[in-house]
């Protein structure tokens, strides 16, 4: 095994009806400082934490959509998507704040299947 | 082999706790190793010695300080911790606060990282 492990972030859930989401993200920001070869991948309602142009002010609740926009500069930049996840609710990739490759299932289970470690959230 | 175990909701809440010690008492039992179990999300509140169990019931926060009594090394997140008002006032025997870079350790050490959640 090398010295750098493959971790993937799975982002499953919407970003704002519980905290797996905005605490995955913490991980991810602080796996960003260890020099592992992490990836993000967004499926289901997951794709909902990097829509642009939510306004969480009636909420009261802070949105931090704008933070996966940071990643680059933690040296995290392969970003997925799932296009079945992306397509069914009507969204585009002009509906993001980053840019995020789009995977079919396949691929997706390709990816998944050479990681190391996977982090649902 | 070695494991870590990530437990993701709070305990009598959520089955994920309970799974989470049927697998690691398991592990051990068939002498793999557990090299740690991190508490994250409302599994923070797994380490909370306040809880006060009915006697018919399982106690879900003793049982883990049994494991650690054993050597497994019990993490609570520090970030996830401070929300919900869990501190070194209120944690019980075998359990310890850190931070996320100890959950990274266990994902690079580990040979399988397991999540128990939602």
């Amino acid at each position: 095994m090398s010295d750098v492990s493959k971790i993937m972030f799975v982002m499953r859930k919407a970003p704002y009806g519980t905290i797996y989401s905005f605490e995955g993200l913490e991980t991810v920001l602080i796996m960003g400082a260890y020099e592992q070869d992490v990836s993000l991948l967004f499926v289901d309602d997951g794709v909902y934490s990097i829509k642009k142009g939510t306004d969480t002010t009636p909420l009261g609740i802070k949105n931090f959509s704008p933070t996966f926009r940071v990643l680059e500069g933690y040296d995290i930049e392969k970003l997925y998507i799932d296009k079945e996840s992306m397509d069914s609710r009507g969204l585009t990739l002009d509906d993001f704040v980053v840019e995020p490759e789009v995977l079919d299932k396949e691929q997706i289970a390709k990816l998944m299947e050479e990681q190391d470690v996977l982090f649902p959230f | 082999m070695k494991f870590a175990v990530l437990v993701q909701e709070g305990p009598y809440h959520h089955q994920s706790s309970d799974s989470a010690y049927q697998f690691v008492t398991a592990a051990m039992d068939k002498r793999h190793e557990i090299i740690g179990v991190f508490f994250y999300h409302d599994g923070v509140i797994n380490s909370s010695k306040l809880a006060d169990i009915q006697a018919d019931d399982r106690n879900i926060t003793k049982r883990w300080s049994e494991v650690g009594e054993k050597g497994v090394d019990l993490v609570v997140c520090i970030a996830a911790a401070k929300r919900r008002g869990i501190n070194d006032d209120v944690l019980a025997p075998g359990f310890r606060i850190s931070g996320l870079g100890q959950l990274t350790e266990m994902a690079i050490k580990s040979d399988r990282l397991v999540t128990f959640g939602a």
